[in-house]
C-alpha cells in the first residue's frame, strides 16, 4: 500500500489530537507514515502515533527545523514525498501547517485543498464554505493530493500500526533558513484546551459587557473542560485577547459542543463555528440570528443563566 | 522602500455568496464586491512603513474589471499607484495559479517588500503569502501582528497558538498581517478625490510574462467535483429564561451526555 504522509502537530513533545484524527483518516487512503519535524520527539510520542495506525514514523529534529518557520518543514516533506513515492500528504488545517502545505505544493507541482472536513473514496475532499452555507466536493487533478484537514472533523479511532522509527536527515537550503526565529514568546494560557482542538468551546460576545465579566464565561468553560472563545465585538472591545476570536477573521472551530453567550450570531461569527455538532445559545434578544442555528437556546440574561448553568453542572458531577 | 500591497476584491460577506452552476467558480456578479477586510490592514501597514521609511506604495490587484472599485479604495487610503492584473485567461485560477500570476507580476514591477492580508474572506485558504515567498525565493514573515524595518533587516511577530514568535530576515521579503496589527484609516474626502487621478496600470498576462498554461480554471491543480447548499439545521428548542434557564440548559446538556 502506498504511503500517506501525515505531518505531526505537537507541542512540548505531546502529539496533538488532530494528528490522531489525520492518522485515522489516512488509514482509509493507504499506509500512514507520521512525519515528526522539530524538537521534543520521545518514545512515548512514537507509541502514541503507532497506536493510531502509523506504520512508520519519520523523525527530523535538527536545529535547522527548530529555529526556522515553515520553509524547512516544506523541504522535509518534499524530500520524503519524493523518496517514498507517497500517494498523498495530510496536514492539519492550522495556520502554519497550511503554509507548509502551500510551499510543498509548489515544490511538488501538486494540488492543494485546504480546510477539508472529510475525505471520500478516490481522494475526493469535502469542504464547508461561505460560513457553512455551501458544501463542496473537490479533488486534486495534478500531482499527489496535499490536503489540510480541519481539526475535530474526524472521530479518532485507535488501530495499531508498526510505528517503525526512521531518522531523516534533510539538507535544508539557505533560502529556507532565511527567516530566523529570534525568540518564542509564550503567553499565559492556563490549563484550558486549545481553541481549535477543543471538544467543547464556550464563547462570549458583546453581551458579556466587560473584561471582568469574562470570568463568568471562563468558569463555565472550566466546569466543562472547555476552551474559551470570543466574538469579534468582545475582542475589539479589548475584553478578551484576539487569539481567542472565533469567526471570519479569527479561528474556525468545529467542536462537539459550542456554547455562545451574549453573541448575536452575525455571519462573520457563524463562519467560524457553524460546523459545530451541537450549538447552545444564550442571548437576551429573541431575534438574535444565533437562535436560528441553536439546538437549544435560552432567551435571557447571560449574567443570570451562565452562573446558574455552571453551578448546576458542578452539582451533577 | 518600494512596497507592493496585494489587495483582493471579495464578495461582501453580508450578501448571499454563491458558486456559479456553469463552471463552479465564485459568482462575482451575484454579490457586491468589496475590499477584502484583511487587505485594509495590509494597506494601512504598507502606508505606515512608507511614512516611517519613505518610498512608494503600489497596489497590486488580480481580478476582473469591476475590481477597480477596490483599487480606488486602496488608493484613497493613500497608496501612490496601482497595477491591475486583468485577463480572461486568469478566470478560475486556484491558489497555485494565482500565486504564479502574482509572482510573475511582482518580478516584472519589482519590490522591496510585499504586504498581504493573512487570508481572504471568500476562499479563506491563508496560503497565498507563503506561496508567493516560495515562488519569489524571498523570506516570508506571515501572520504578523507587528512589523518593523531597520535598514535591510525586517522583524515581525508571528502569531502562534501559544503567543508569538519573533522572526527576523533580510529584505526583500513577503509579509502577511493579521487583524489586530493596526487600525486602518478611513479615506478622507481629499484622499478619495486624489485617488481618481492616481495612475492605474492595467496588465494582461502577456504583459506580465505569465504562461497561459499555468493559469485559469482549466489549468488549475484542483477542481470542484460538485457542490450543494448545506442542509438547514433542524430547528432547536428555544426557551425563555424564567429563573431556571441555567437548569434547563444543564438538562439539555445532560440529555446529550455533555454533563
Amino acid at each position: 500500500m502506498s504511503e500517506i504522509l501525515v505531518l505531526v502537530e505537537h507541542v512540548e513533545g505531546q502529539v496533538k489530537k488532530v494528528t490522531l484524527e489525520l492518522l485515522t483518516l489516512a488509514r482509509k487512503l493507504g499506509a500512514p507514515s507520521a512525519v515528526w519535524a522539530g524538537p521534543g520527539y520521545t518514545a512515548e510520542a512514537q507509541a502514541r502515533l503507532a497506536e493510531h495506525g502509523a506504520e512508520k514514523v519519520y523523525v527530523a529534529d535538527s536545529a535547522d527545523i527548530a529555529d526556522h518557520v515553515v520553509a524547512p518543514k516544506a523541504e522535509l516533506l518534499a524530500q520524503l514525498a519524493t523518496e517514498k513515492s507517497a500517494a498523498a500528504v495530510l496536514v492539519a488545517a492550522t495556520a502554519e501547517a497550511k503554509e507548509i502545505a502551500a510551499r510543498l505544493a509548489i515544490k511538488l507541482d501538486a494540488g492543494i485543498l485546504t480546510d477539508v472536513v472529510g475525505i471520500q473514496d478516490g481522494m475526493v475532499a469535502e469542504h464547508s464554505i461561505f460560513g457553512g452555507g455551501v458544501n463542496v466536493r473537490a479533488r486534486v487533478t495534478k500531482g499527489l493530493p496535499i490536503i489540510a484537514v480541519r481539526p475535530n472533523s474526524t472521530p479518532v479511532e485507535p488501530a495499531a500500526g508498526a510505528g517503525a522509527e526512521e531518522r531523516v536527515s534533510v539538507a535544508v537550503s539557505d533560502a529556507a533558513r532565511a527567516v530566523r526565529v529570534v525568540e518564542r514568546v509564550k503567553e499565559e494560557k492556563g490549563a484550558r484546551p486549545e481553541l481549535t482542538e477543543a471538544a467543547i468551546v464556550v464563547s462570549g460576545g458583546r453581551g458579556v459587557g466587560s473584561a471582568e465579566n469574562f470570568s463568568i464565561i471562563e468558569k463555565l468553560a472550566d466546569s466543562l473542560g472547555a476552551a474559551v472563545g470570543a466574538s469579534r465585538a468582545a475582542t475589539d472591545a479589548g475584553w478578551y485577547p484576539h487569539q481567542f476570536q472565533v469567526g471570519q477573521t479569527g479561528k474556525t472551530v468545529s467542536p462537539q459542543l459550542y456554547i455562545a453567550a451574549g453573541i448575536s450570531g452575525a455571519i462573520q461569527h457563524r463562519a467560524g463555528m457553524q460546523t459545530a455538532k451541537t450549538i447552545v445559545a444564550i442571548n437576551k434578544d429573541p431575534e438574535a440570528p444565533i437562535f436560528e442555528l441553536a439546538d437549544f437556546g435560552v432567551v435571557g440574561d447571560l449574567h443570570q443563566v451562565v452562573p446558574q448553568l455552571t453551578e448546576e453542572i458542578a452539582k451533577r458531577k | 522602500m518600494n512596497i507592493v500591497v496585494c489587495v483582493k476584491q471579495v464578495p461582501d460577506t453580508a450578501t448571499e455568496r454563491k458558486l456559479r452552476s456553469d463552471d463552479k467558480t465564485l459568482d462575482r456578479d451575484a454579490a457586491d464586491g468589496v475590499i477584502n477586510e484583511l487587505c485594509e490592514y495590509a494597506v494601512e501597514e504598507a502606508l505606515r512603513l512608507k511614512e516611517a521609511h519613505g518610498g512608494e506604495v503600489t497596489v497590486l490587484t488580480m481580478g476582473p474589471g469591476k475590481a477597480t472599485d477596490t483599487i480606488r479604495k486602496a488608493l484613497a487610503m493613500g497608496a501612490d499607484k496601482a497595477v491591475h492584473l486583468v485577463d480572461d485567461a486568469l478566470h478560475g485560477s486556484d491558489a497555485l495559479g494565482t500565486s504564479y500570476a502574482l509572482a510573475q507580476t511582482l518580478k516584472k514591477i519589482g519590490f522591496d517588500l510585499v504586504v498581504l492580508g493573512s487570508e481572504s474572506t471568500d476562499a479563506r485558504t491563508g496560503v497565498l503569502a507563503a506561496m508567493l515567498a516560495e515562488r519569489l525565493g524571498v523570506p516570508q514573515l506571515t501572520f504578523s501582528n507587528k512589523v518593523e524595518v531597520n535598514g535591510e533587516t525586517i522583524t515581525a511577530q508571528r502569531v502562534t497558538d501559544y503567543g508569538y514568535d519573533r522572526v527576523e530576515a533580510s529584505l526583500p521579503a513577503v509579509v502577511s498581517v493579521v487583524e489586530k496589527i493596526n487600525e486602518p484609516r478611513y479615506p478622507s474626502f481629499k484622499g478619495i478625490m486624489a485617488a481618481k487621478k492616481k495612475p492605474v496600470t492595467t496588465l494582461g498576462i502577456a504583459d506580465a510574462e505569465i504562461d497561459a498554461s499555468q493559469v485559469g480554471l482549466a489549468n488549475s491543480w484542483s477542481e470542484v467535483v460538485d457542490f450543494a447548499a448545506a442542509p438547514p439545521r433542524a430547528a432547536g428548542t428555544i426557551v425563555k429564561d424564567e429563573g431556571d434557564g441555567g437548569v434547563k440548559t444543564a438538562d439539555f446538556l445532560a440529555s446529550k451526555k455533555f454533563v
